[in-house]
């Protein structure tokens, strides 16, 4: 036994591997540390500097920022709160709803925004608005991500349900418990985990998006995304390093805290 | 992810039978009106007469996919011959996201394979730096990329530092860039499928081969690699189809010659082009070639799972 060759490992695997966390995370520190430079210029290395932090918030463009954070912020926050109760609902009637016909079709049509590709979606939203005289503003583009964002929140709230047993609840009942009472007090709280995963994959998604809602949005209503779009497509300018660099700590932030919930979650 | 989902439970529990109508309606609704409905709406207008302004006039015509496929001469009356303006768009989309997957699938299936061969203790510390990018704002990653890849940007700042250039690599506005951006974009859908099928891929196996006196490249071709083969389907097709319909990374990093899919659909309906019944027609050409592709991948997943 003790000769046994290792079968497992193969040269040259572990240096893929880390190129490959190199070419994932290079691109966001070289963004990240150049959002430092005091350089008007994006090329030239000038020290560091705060500046272009304080020309989002204060400098010409910041108006239109400012807008643009408050736009996708209340979009990613009342989108992602509905979705995710939705999603929590919808996966109380999947994984605690017994079995019966309508169950496949649901969960078809759960998926569907994830099947579908962006700019299809984009299309047919846009389309639709139209042909029922939907003006195309900051509803619109709430109505639109509240859709797409549910299978987000759907995926870990169903993952996260199908692990807690029936027992609990059932328990709950033989002591007289009403079935809205075992739900609220038992089975809510031991999915608690899955729903706040769930909504923070929906914030996200939300706060991300910019196909569907650069095809959606009426004239003058921008989120982030489109607005870091328009600016750029007019040149890359260091204030855009910075707000990148802002929303690429928000999001990290938002992911590791999701992290750390799942982990706490398997360690109890 | 799968720890919820492996822990089991019973599976159809029935608690909540008497009111699972109730429970589903609002996704029925939202996604019903706003998903489903939409893309039928969609459907229907790939078959309308275009109006100039954008919008359409409602006249069932097969004008739409008649210009995408057939070129009938310059006053629409001569003969129809095949068109290859826009197939050749989707031609080059499929190619461009095709080298993408490819590129993905090297660099991911030895990376998944490391992650899944570590101890169990650190595998979810190596998934979870993988997943952190693909959280990251798209857009942002894809502006990144243009940051970096620029002719007077970092990396051809760094290469010809290095003296291994003496002039910079000019690889913004071309092919290359977007596959590139591409790959960035979407290399942890490689990884974590893969992950997934190797963790439990059963090592005994490859002992036997090696046993057996399979070199270890061997083993990999001729025993892992098929026992994982449903992973790389998944992680394939996860990076092929969002490339394929990809809008932001050719958009920003190929400049206007390169043109795919997305921007194709994009100018029909922001551009000055403006035909919607035609933008329509290309977004359901692209809808059935992803849809045709899941249906596949589903038989070979639903095949694999009856081989297990």
């Amino acid at each position: 036994m003790s000769a046994k060759i290792d079968v497992k490992t193969y040269t040259g695997f572990r240096f893929i591997t880390l190129l490959c966390l190199f070419i994932l995370y290079a691109p966001l520190l070289v963004v990240t540390v150049y959002s430092f430079n005091a350089s008007e210029s994006i090329t030239t290395w000038d020290g560091v500097s705060l500046r272009w932090y304080t020309d989002v918030f204060v400098g010409p463009e910041s108006g239109k920022f400012q807008q643009a954070a408050i736009n996708s912020f209340s979009i990613a926050i009342i989108a992602a709160t509905t979705a995710t109760a939705i999603a929590t609902a919808a996966a109380t009637a999947i994984v605690r709803g017994g079995t019966y016909h309508l169950r496949a079709p649901s969960l078809g049509l759960i998926s569907l925004p994830i099947m579908v590709p962006e700019i299809v979606l984009a299309v047919a939203t846009l389309i639709f608005f139209n042909s029922i005289g939907f003006t195309r503003g900051y509803m619109t583009i709430l109505v639109a991500h509240t859709a797409f964002c549910i299978p987000f929140a759907y995926l870990p709230i169903q993952a996260r349900m199908q692990g807690i047993e029936d027992t609990y609840e059932h328990a709950a009942m033989d002591l007289y418990a009403t079935k809205a009472q075992a739900f609220r007090r038992i089975l809510f709280p031991l999915m608690m985990p899955g729903i706040i995963s769930g909504f923070l994959l929906a914030f996200i998604v939300s706060l991300d998006d910019f196909i569907i809602t650069n095809f959606v949005k009426g004239a003058g209503v921008e989120t982030l995304p489109t607005a870091i779009f328009g600016s750029v497509k007019q040149g890359l300018k260091p204030n855009i390093m910075a707000i990148s660099t802002m929303l690429l700590g928000l999001s990290i932030v938002m992911v590791t805290i999701s992290y750390f919930i799942s982990k706490w979650d398997n360690t109890k | 992810m799968a720890a919820g989902a492996a822990s089991g439970g019973s599976a159809a529990s029935d608690t909540y039978a008497k009111v699972r109508h109730w429970l589903l309606m609002p996704s029925w609704l939202v996604l019903g009106f706003f998903v489903f409905a939409p893309v039928c709406v969609m459907v229907i207008y790939s078959f309308l007469t275009k109006e100039f302004r954008g919008g359409v006039i409602w006249d069932p015509t097969l004008a739409a996919y008649d210009q995408f496929f057939f070129d009938r001469g310059l006053f629409g009356d001569g003969d129809p011959t095949l068109q290859w303006t826009y197939i050749s768009i989707f031609w080059r989309s499929t190619w461009q996201a095709g080298l993408a997957t490819i590129l993905s699938l090297l660099i991911g299936f030895p990376t998944a394979y490391y992650i899944a061969t570590r101890p169990a203790n650190t595998r979810a510390l190596w998934v979870f730096l993988v997943t952190i990018p693909y959280w990251v704002n798209l857009l942002i990653r894809t502006v990144s990329m243009k940051f970096l890849l620029r002719d007077e940007g970092p990396l051809n700042n760094f290469l010809m530092n290095v003296g291994l250039i003496n002039d910079p690599v000019h690889i913004i506005n071309t092919n290359l860039a977007v596959q590139l951006g591409l790959f960035y974009s979407y290399l942890p859908f490689m990884v974590l499928p893969i992950y997934a099928s190797v963790e439990r891929y059963n090592f005994t196996m490859s002992e036997a081969a090696a046993d057996l006196y399979a070199t270890k490249w061997t083993t990999l071709r001729r025993i892992v690699l098929p026992a994982v083969k449903p992973g790389v389907i998944a992680g394939c097709i996860l990076v092929f189809v969002p490339s394929l319909g990809a809008f932001l990374a050719p958009d920003l990093l190929g400049g206007a010659k390169n043109f795919m899919i997305g921007s194709l659909i994009e100018e029909q309906f922001k551009g000055n082009a403006g035909n919607w019944p035609f933008g329509a027609a290309a977004s359901m050409v692209l809808l059935s070639m992803v849809m045709i592709l899941l249906l596949i991948f589903s038989r070979q997943q639903r095949r694999a799972g009856a081989a297990a």
